[in-house]
């Protein structure tokens, strides 16, 4: 599979990734390359095969309803770039 | 596309070419209740101290994991179970990417191919009698968002991330309703099932309730026209103004020769207005894919059922048992049912004395104090088993209807029970028909013009029975002082 430049750099926005026009070049070869390998395994029949979720056979962990976690609110924002009255603080973002 | 409802003559609305229809289906995101999240230990509690309530789970930190909440699961088949939809046994979440500050993941967990609930049906009832069922698409789990404040900074946006992580039921409607009434009714009608399931509070102002409404229109029996979403609805009223305003929007455009672009909008709820929002070229791009960290969601038919055989009585299934046994009309049922408060408060008051009676001061002159009151039926002053005693007093003849109205209101002031109310006051009810005789033979005396006056207007009795009920302070029995009136008089029956 092909991957143009306007699609390098559509995936780009989309992950909110800059790439230069250098790399989207590169880029535009390396993912086409991946893709393509990746598409060998269209040769293999698996129209009677269900999906493989997991590697474990097992059914999903539930947990019971209780308050368990939370209550830490120095921890959460202890990374934060900027914070105020314990408010993650970011540039405005309003439509 | 499958039609459910055909074109209604009372919902058109009228345009310079024609009539037109409203097409409208509807997003409703439930919060589910809980007391944890969906994915974290967690609580589910509004109004936090900021980032209170958030695990490293719901800030998204390196390494964690999420760890599905069972009640939350049971929660979303319940309410599949009151939609009477089709609950699916396997299904599976997945990853919605987009990026927003309040979104610390970069993706939402949702469900997307294999929702929790296909389909079901809501019915709608309406003051005519007449009924709508509103096709449901799926029900599906997901994580909220957290909350972003816009006003507190010039340059600045606060996240707090208490709501993130948060169960949601997103449920969408088939595009069955026609009319912003229809529309209205739907929510009001699946807020009362949500809550009668206990499955979410239903509160709009808290936000645990939000709409998504898309709307289009088409010329009657057309193919659906382009339709556009106006976001995060969170009143009712609202909900009416903004459909009808787009509507019409929707139909000048057309017929001045546009064409309607597929948009997101806003309703500003000071113009009345909808507008588009800002859009990225880039939006909607969500790239779903199943979500690694979470096995697919599996249970047992037998699971499904255990949950069946424990839910309550469900709103319609109360309206029908309601009409049935007591028998109220579909209107007055359909008021009393619309809370499990108010319906549980009726069945108190009704047991053992005539419903209509019951009936009528509950959703009357209950409703209408409560209503002036700005409380709710759980905060009532006046308990179901005061107003049964009330009834009782009115049914025994122990008072009139008329004195009741007034006891009522000491009742909602006081807090006394009504007999006690009644002796204090001493406001029985006079049946004695010799008392009744000799204030009728006074006030015959008093006003020979009015007995005059009567004999070729016999309307003018009502005067006569006013003077009575004053004289008595309204304690002698209407139909004792009409019948002892008319046979003085000699006025005959109506």
């Amino acid at each position: 599979m092909k991957v143009d430049e306007a699609t390098v750099r559509h995936i780009a926005r989309l992950a909110r990734i800059k790439v230069t026009d250098e790399e989207a070049k590169n880029l535009e070869t390396e993912l086409s390359a991946i893709l393509t390998w990746v598409e060998q395994l269209g040769e293999v029949d698996t129209r009677n095969v269900a999906p493989l979720t997991s590697v474990v056979q097992m059914s999903m962990k539930k947990r019971e309803d209780q308050v368990s976690d939370g209550d830490c609110a120095d921890d959460i924002i202890a990374n934060a770039p900027e914070v105020a009255d314990h408010f993650f603080v970011v540039p405005k973002v309003v439509e | 596309m499958q039609e459910r409802v055909n074109p209604d003559k009372a919902n058109l609305i009228a345009g310079a070419t024609g009539d037109w229809e409203v097409v409208i289906g509807i997003e409703i995101h439930a919060q589910v209740t809980s007391k944890a999240k969906l994915f974290s230990g967690a609580s589910t509690e509004f109004g936090g101290e900021p980032n209170s309530h958030v695990s490293l789970v719901d800030a998204a930190m390196p390494g964690m994991l999420p760890v599905i909440n069972e009640e939350c699961v049971a929660q979303a088949v319940r309410t599949g179970l009151g939609l009477k939809a089709k609950i699916n046994l396997h299904s599976v979440f997945d990853r919605k990417n987009y990026f927003y500050p309040d979104l610390p993941q970069g993706y939402q967990i949702s469900q997307y191919k294999h929702p929790i609930v296909g389909e079901g049906d809501v019915i709608l009832d309406f003051k005519d009698g007449s009924t709508v069922t509103v096709g449901i698409e799926r029900l599906h789990l997901e994580q909220d968002a957290g909350k972003s404040l816009h006003d507190q900074h010039p340059e600045h946006s606060f996240v707090d991330l208490n709501r993130s992580g948060v169960a949601l039921m997103e449920i969408v409607s088939k595009p069955d309703l026609r009319s912003s009434e229809q529309a209205k009714a739907f929510i009001s009608k699946l807020r009362t099932i949500l809550r009668y399931l206990g499955t979410c509070d239903g509160n709009m102002e808290q936000g645990s309730m939000r709409a998504d409404i898309n709307v289009s229109v088409r010329k009657p029996r057309d193919d659906l026209g382009t339709r556009c979403e106006i976001k995060n609805m969170n009143s009712i009223r609202f909900i009416g103004q903004a459909i009808d305003y787009e509507a019409r929007r929707q139909i000048d455009v057309i017929e001045d020769g546009g064409t309607i672009r597929q948009e997101t909008r806003l309703f500003d709820t000071r113009t009345g207005e909808t507008r588009a929002m800002r859009t990225k070229e880039e939006a909607h791009d969500y790239r779903y894919f199943p979500d690694p960290d979470l096995l697919p969601l599996e249970f047992t038919q037998d699971y499904v059922d255990a949950l069946d055989a424990d839910l309550p009585e469900l709103p319609d299934a109360k309206k029908k048992r309601f009409v049935e046994d007591y028998e109220l009309s579909a209107y007055d049922a359909g008021v009393l049912i619309a809370s499990r408060a108010a319906s549980d408060y009726f069945e108190t008051v009704a047991t053992g004395r005539d419903p209509k009676l019951a009936s009528n001061w509950v959703t009357g002159d209950l409703f209408g104090a409560l209503n002036k009151l700005g409380k709710e039926i759980g905060e009532s002053p006046v308990s179901a088993e005061s107003l049964g005693e009330l009834v009782d007093l009115i049914s025994d003849k122990t008072i009139s209807g008329r004195i009741a109205k007034d006891v009522f209101d000491i009742m909602l002031e006081t807090g006394e029970a009504p007999a006690k109310i009644v002796e204090k006051r001493g406001l029985k009810q006079v049946t004695d028909t010799g008392a009744i005789e000799k204030i009728v033979d006074e006030i015959i005396a008093a006003n020979p013009d009015q007995v005059e006056q009567v004999k070729t207007k016999p309307k003018t009795l009502g005067w006569f029975v006013g003077q009575v009920m004053k004289a008595t302070q309204g304690k002698a029995n209407p139909q004792a002082v009409n019948d002892i009136l008319r046979e003085k008089l000699e006025v005959g029956e109506e």
